[in-house]
């Protein structure tokens, strides 16, 4: 594994560990909303995207039942958009199915100050009037900033403001793993 | 978000956007119409939602400034405008303080004044929007300016034949008509030479400007043979009024010469798309049969105008000044 210079990286979850986190995941979410009816998954442009396919198909083998996936990308939504130094790259936004009345579960990688789901959750009701949203993260990270709660929590790993976490999925990264490592923060 | 920043680095493309103004496509570079490319796909898919708005430039305030007529042109940027939650004046020449004398460096600094961030300017003379964009701190982009360029013109038409055959590389494009007084023309040729694609003009000697093959392009004057082995025919309209300098004998003669008809068609590929930035003097440069036909990608490129011109005002305006 490259290890960037003297800057260290802290494995939190390995590949295994992940793949048993998710399905926990995916049967708390079946649990909680008692069978697949009316459910979808939203995942949040790029890694949430992936996460969501793994909890589609880890609810279809539970279930023996297709759950329609979206992808969000968030971009146009953030509120530093006008602030940042340069413009995010644009990912692909695609809800193929109505959202009105559905019960939709809003799927990320890593859940920090909350900035990242509230642009999700103002996207979301530009499409439509979903029943309830719910929020599934395979990390919890800390530091929120706004009063934003995950209903399906992976692993709560408490971090420094400067530290950054990684999350690494064999799609798009090759390897399956989710590090921390102490960084200059930006 | 700062964590996403971080964990997405690593597949992050390198494109970066540092313009505050599209002047032409001839400054771009490839990897620059390339990312105005990418980036306007992901506003076609927000015109197709139900709620056709996001809040990128939600308190940012964009001027559409024309000096010569537009109703096509300035509605898609007025969309576009308002699709991203921009606010958006009108000023145009009629009836405004140009025709009591005011320049134009004048008229722009009044509305710079106004805390405008981005002026979309169309003018009768080539060179314009440079000169504006060098005159004032808010953003300009160019909506045609004299002969010169037409970017956002040539960067739909692109963005179109990308959508129909997947790629521009090796791809085959005829322009066909005045080539002379076109600024879409202009446009279509540096954009298309730069992303790979095989780019031919065809029209009569006297609209064909001399020494155009430096650009890169093969010079056809007979449509017959033009037409053959095309994947995508431009035909661009017949400025009349710029028809001053008898520059062909007759309308009639332009249209049995240079007029793309069904019949015409038939020499071409059975997959060319037939393309024409409008408006359509129907029956000159192109008969209805083909305006309206299977070929026809033209109200295509209307929606997609709309689409691409978000994008620019989208990658521009967010540049700080």
């Amino acid at each position: 594994m490259p290890v960037n210079g003297a800057r260290a990286e802290k494995q939190v979850l390995d590949g295994p560990s992940i793949e048993r986190t998710l399905t926990r995941i995916a049967h708390e979410i079946l649990e909680k909303n008692k069978g697949v009816e009316g459910l979808a998954l939203i995942g949040i442009q790029t890694r949430g995207v992936t996460l969501a396919r793994r909890l589609g198909e880890l609810i279809r083998s539970i279930s023996s039942m297709q759950v329609p996936l979206g992808l969000l990308d968030i971009n146009l939504y953030r509120d530093d958009l006008t602030r940042v130094a340069e413009h995010p790259q644009l990912h692909r936004t695609e809800i193929p199915y109505d959202i009105d009345g559905m019960t939709l579960v809003l799927v990320d990688d890593v859940l920090y100050t909350g900035r990242t789901v509230r642009s999700a959750l103002n996207a979301l009701m530009d499409f439509g009037r979903p029943r309830r949203i719910q929020l599934a993260v395979l990390i919890d990270r800390g530091h929120r900033e706004l009063p934003i709660r995950a209903d399906y929590v992976g692993k709560n790993i408490p971090t420094s403001d400067e530290e950054i976490v990684h999350v690494r999925l064999t799609d798009p990264d090759g390897r399956e793993e989710v590090v921390v490592s102490a960084g200059s923060h930006r | 978000m700062s964590e996403r920043a971080a964990v997405e680095s690593p597949d992050k493309k390198t494109a970066q956007w540092t313009r505050k103004d599209l002047l032409s496509l001839e400054e771009l570079t490839r990897e620059e119409i390339e990312h105005i490319l990418v980036t306007a796909e992901s506003f076609k898919e927000v015109s197709a939602r139900e709620v056709k708005k996001v809040p990128a430039l939600r308190g940012k305030t964009i001027a559409n400034l024309f000096f010569e007529p537009s109703t096509r042109t300035r509605t898609s940027f007025e969309l576009a405008a308002k699709r991203l939650s921009a606010d958006l004046v009108n000023f145009s020449s009629s009836g405004s303080s140009t025709s009591k004398g005011e320049t134009l460096r004048d008229t722009a600094k009044n509305i710079e004044a106004m805390n405008v961030d981005t002026i979309v300017m169309r003018h009768s003379s080539s060179g314009s929007a440079e000169y504006l964009a060098r005159s004032i701190r808010a953003g300009v982009v160019n909506a045609g300016d004299g002969i010169h360029e037409h970017p956002t013109q040539g960067l739909l038409d692109i963005f179109t034949i990308r959508e129909r055959k997947g790629t521009l590389a090796g791809v085959r494009v005829c322009l066909v008509g005045d080539i002379l007084h076109s600024r879409v023309a202009r446009s279509n040729i540096w954009g298309l030479k730069k992303l790979g694609a095989h780019v031919t003009v065809c029209g009569p000697p006297t609209l064909i400007p001399p020494h155009i093959e430096k650009l890169g392009v093969e010079v056809c004057y007979d449509l017959n043979k033009a037409v053959e082995s095309q994947d995508v025919l431009n035909i661009l309209r017949i400025q009349l009024e710029r028809q001053k300098g008898a520059f062909f004998p007759s309308i009639r003669e332009y249209a049995a010469e240079y007029g793309i008809t069904r019949d015409q068609l038939r020499r071409a590929k059975p997959d060319v798309i037939v393309m024409h930035p409008g408006p359509i003097n129907r029956g000159v440069e192109l008969s209805s049969d083909v305006a309206d036909g299977p070929n026809s990608v033209i109200l295509d490129q209307v929606t997609n105008g709309v689409a691409v011109r978000m994008a620019v005002l989208y990658l521009t305006t967010l540049v700080e000044r």
